[in-house]
Order: structure tokens, then C-alpha cells, then sequence
């Protein structure tokens, strides 16, 4: 069964047309990864899987419910969409870690916001902070931040940063984790370390969606490849049928650019 | 010297009873203007648009003419107009409406502060917080704020040490302020007259106070400055 199915994504920014009928599934486990052209709407669709954009038309499910439907109004309000986004995470290209918690903190901060929620929160104050602390640090140790907890995002690289933002991802468990070219910020020696660790959560089974110009990564790690062009998904399937045994012209053509360089 | 010396006590007590009136009308506009500075801020990023029109139209009329027409205006209007003095007669109904001139010209000037400080938080930290699943108002007091505290904390203390100063043109509706009673000592007063020594003493009161506030906002400034 698949744990997410996208259907008939369409979107325009004023008279652009960025999404063009996207339809895809993801079964739960696989790492998908999206490549394509700069410009090509990647970041639009995990945007409107996030609800930082509403799709103009489509309907996006998550284990069978359905969370987005543009025939269906009720599935705009803004109290309901807070609870839906709790089932997808993003890491960002930019990281956008608050700067003015530590690294801990950041993890936590979301956590503990939501525990707030819970009706039996003032009994279990203590225990519940706790818990969350727990959480937060192992999941800092699982990144290999374990020595750099209490630092400010300032006080950490590039790709440490990136780190701490993917534990914040996780902390809330997400089902489906997405990454908008997380290493795009990050020079090749930074870029590794947070490769390492997105191979390490794809081995854990995490279901993610990469978007990514690493192709060495997106064929090694991913169990299903996205090619996007000019809002279309010009061809998707295994790694293998996508960079070995691609279809269309165009996708052949923007591989053999990246592979050569 | 000599009668200098002699007149002293009556000047200094004296202009510790104006210099009282001028901390208190300093203290209630800080305490009203902060707070109405963030509503109007608010008002003037409505996505509402009559609203947002609205409230640039006031904070540029505001802004726009002296503070000294607005004092005049809010306190003589409501009698001269009306026939009905609202503010209530004698000092404190005086003090009472200078109050309302300054918090409200105050929280126009504050409140263009915050927008600046607000919209040059980037848009990622709401974009963050808001797929982590926080509401709009978590993410303002948790994450937006500190963060244009931080980046306002320069120009308020601008402000302030304006304000500090601004207080003195209370004394045009005869507010009892540090200014009035230095005046006092040149027109005549508990027996001293012709006597502008006083005024420059009032000098030092006053910087002497922005001394003291310069130093406090310098060190918030500092405290806030473990994050980037």
C-alpha cells in the first residue's frame, strides 16, 4: 500500500504554470529522489506537500486519508492544515535553524510546543520535558552531534547545521521526511558528512523525498527517481531504468551534463 | 557666588519636584507606546488593505507634524471646540494629556521600528515553524521576536534618548515639568528671579539620565548578542 499518492498537482504563480498534472505514489520505506533543472518545479511540489503552497488543483493522500483535495474547501482551513502538515518534515536548503536556541533546543522546541497541547500535560510536565529531551539528544548523537548539543547555530558549520535541522525533522516523526537540496549550501566536504547521514536514514527504512543535484547520491541511495522537466514528471521508475535506460531525449541530455562534470 | 550658593536648596529641590514629573511622563509613554507601537505595527502589515491604508495614513500624519501642534491641538481641542475640557483641569489634567499626546506619537514612530524589525527576520524562520507545526502566534513569540528585539534594540534606544528630551515640550501646555520649573527662577519664583544658572542645571539632570539609559540599552544590546 502506498503511504503517499499524489494526484493531478497542478500550480501557476500568476500566469506561470510550475506544476503541470503531477501525479506520483511512494511506497513506505523508499527513499523517491527529484532531479531535474533548476526552475523545473521541485521545490514547488515538496512546497505544496508541505502546505507552504496550496496546490491550484490535485489531491494529495497519506495513508489513504486524504489531506489535500482543491474540490473539497474544507480542506483549506488553516487549523486543519496544522495538524496535516505534522505528517511530512522539510529540511531546507538554507537550513533556517533558530538562531537564537541551541542545537538542542531547536530539536525540542516544536516537540514541546505540541506536548503543550496534550490535556494532561500539567501532571506530566516534568516527565514529558524529559522524554522530549531524551528524544532530542539521541537523535543529535544519531546525526554525530553528541559534543555539540549546547552550541548556537552560529558556533556550528554548514553541514553541522544541516545535521541539527534534519534531527528537528525527525524529532516530530514525521511519515515522510522531504529535503529541498539540503547540500546545495554546503561545499563538497560538508556536503558528504550530511550525504552519510540521509544514506544512513534511508537504510533505516525513513520514507523521504530528496530533491537533489548530487546524482551520484540520487542513484545510489534512492529506490525510485523522479525526473522532473518544466513542471512535467518527463520520467520516473528505479535508478537503474531512469540513469541507464532513460526514454526521452531530454532526460538523457541533462544527465550526460551532470555525469560528465 | 555667594547668593548662588544660598539659592541653591530652593533651585535644586525645585528641580527635583519638575524632574520627578519628567521621569513619570517618560515612564507611562515608554509603558503605553511599546505595546501600542506593536498593535499599530500590526495594523499597518494587515493583509487587510483598508486597515493597513489606514493606519499609514495616521502614522504619516503623525510623523509628519510636530509633536508640539499634536500636544496643543489634543489638549486645548476638546475645550476650545467642545466647550467640554475632557482632560480635567490643573496639572493633572494636564499630565494626562500630554500622556496621550506622547504614547500616541511615540507608538507611530516605535511601531515603524518593529515593521522594519519584523520583515527583516527572513522568511525561512516562519516557513520553519510553520511545517514543524507551530501556530502563527507560537512562531511570533517563540521565534520571530527575540530575533527583532535583537535587530531594534539600536534604534529604540534612539527613540528613547529622544524621548528622554522630547518630554521638555510638555512644558507648552505649562506641564510642571524640569523645564517649567528652571523657567520659573528666570521670570521669578520663591523669591529668585533673573537667575539662569538654574536652566543649566536642568541641563545636567538631563545627561545625566541619558547617560544612565545609554548605558542599560548598551547592555541589552550586549546580553542579546550570544546569537546571530
Amino acid at each position: 500500500m502506498a503511504i503517499l499518492e499524489v494526484e493531478h498537482i497542478c500550480k501557476s504563480f500568476e500566469k506561470t504554470e510550475v506544476l503541470k498534472d503531477i501525479s506520483f505514489s511512494l511506497e513506505e520505506g523508499q527513499a523517491l529522489s527529484i532531479i531535474g533543472s533548476s526552475g523545473s518545479g521541485k521545490t514547488t511540489l515538496l512546497r505544496c506537500l508541505n502546505f507552504l503552497e496550496r496546490p491550484d488543483s490535485g489531491k494529495i493522500r497519506v495513508r489513504e486519508e486524504t489531506l489535500f483535495d482543491s474540490d473539497d474547501a474544507a480542506s483549506f482551513r488553516d487549523s486543519e492544515i496544522r495538524k496535516k502538515r505534522l505528517h511530512f518534515g522539510l529540511v531546507f536548503q538554507s537550513f533556517n535553524l533558530f538562531p537564537q536556541y541551541t542545537a538542542l533546543e531547536n530539536v525540542m522546541l516544536a516537540k514541546e510546543l505540541l506536548a503543550k497541547e496534550q490535556p494532561d500535560y500539567k501532571e506530566r510536565k516534568k516527565a514529558v520535558h524529559e522524554e522530549i529531551r531524551v528524544l532530542a539528544e539521541e537523535l543529535l548523537r544519531q546525526m554525530g552531534l553528541a559534543d555539540r548539543m549546547e552550541n548556537y547555530p552560529h558556533q556550528l558549520s554548514g553541514g553541522q547545521c544541516q545535521r541539527v535541522a534534519i534531527a528537528r525533522a525527525l524529532a516530530l516523526k514525521p511519515d515522510i521526511l522531504c529535503f529541498d537540496e539540503p547540500t546545495s549550501a554546503l561545499d563538497p566536504e560538508l556536503t558528504g558528512e550530511v550525504l552519510k547521514v540521509m544514506k544512513e536514514l534511508a537504510e533505516q527504512k525513513t520514507t523521504m523525498i530528496i530533491v537533489t543535484h548530487e546524482m551520484a547520491f540520487a542513484r545510489d541511495v534512492a529506490s525510485h527517481v523522479i525526473f522532473m522537466d518544466d513542471g512535467y514528471i518527463l520520467e520516473q521508475g528505479t535508478p537503474d531504468q531512469v540513469f541507464e535506460h532513460s526514454h526521452e531525449e531530454r532526460t538523457r541530455q541533462f544527465l550526460s551534463r551532470f555525469m560528465q562534470g | 557666588m555667594e547668593l548662588m550658593l544660598e539659592q541653591m536648596p530652593i533651585v535644586i529641590q525645585s528641580l527635583n519636584v519638575g524632574f520627578l514629573q519628567t521621569l513619570k511622563l517618560f515612564f507611562v509613554t515608554l509603558l503605553g507606546a511599546v505595546p501600542l507601537g506593536l498593535v499599530i505595527a500590526f495594523g499597518s502589515m494587515s493583509r487587510f488593505k483598508p486597515l493597513g491604508y489606514f493606519t499609514k495614513v495616521v502614522v504619516w500624519i503623525i510623523r509628519g507634524t510636530p509633536l508640539m501642534i499634536q500636544l496643543l491641538i489634543i489638549y486645548y481641542f476638546p475645550g476650545l471646540v467642545f466647550g467640554k475640557p475632557v482632560w480635567g483641569g490643573g496639572e493633572s489634567g494636564r499630565f494626562l494629556a500630554a500622556s496621550v499626546s506622547f504614547i500616541f506619537n511615540y507608538a507611530c514612530y516605535f511601531s515603524e521600528i518593529y515593521r522594519g524589525g519584523i520583515q527583516s527576520v527572513p522568511v525561512g524562520q516562519e516557513e520553519a515553524g510553520l511545517v514543524l507545526g507551530m501556530t502563527r502566534s507560537q512562531i511570533f513569540f517563540k521565534v520571530t521576536l527575540l530575533q527583532m528585539v535583537k535587530r531594534i534594540v539600536p534604534p529604540m534606544s534612539n527613540e528613547i534618548i529622544t524621548l528622554v528630551k522630547d518630554t521638555s515640550l510638555a512644558r507648552i501646555i505649562a506641564l510642571q515639568e524640569i523645564i517649567w520649573a528652571g523657567q520659573a527662577f528666570m521670570k521669578g519664583s520663591q523669591g529668585i528671579s533673573g537667575a539662569i544658572w538654574p536652566m543649566f542645571f536642568t541641563a545636567v539632570y538631563y545627561l545625566i539620565f541619558s547617560g544612565i539609559l545609554t548605558v542599560l540599552l548598551g547592555r541589552l544590546e550586549k546580553k542579546l548578542d550570544y546569537f546571530r
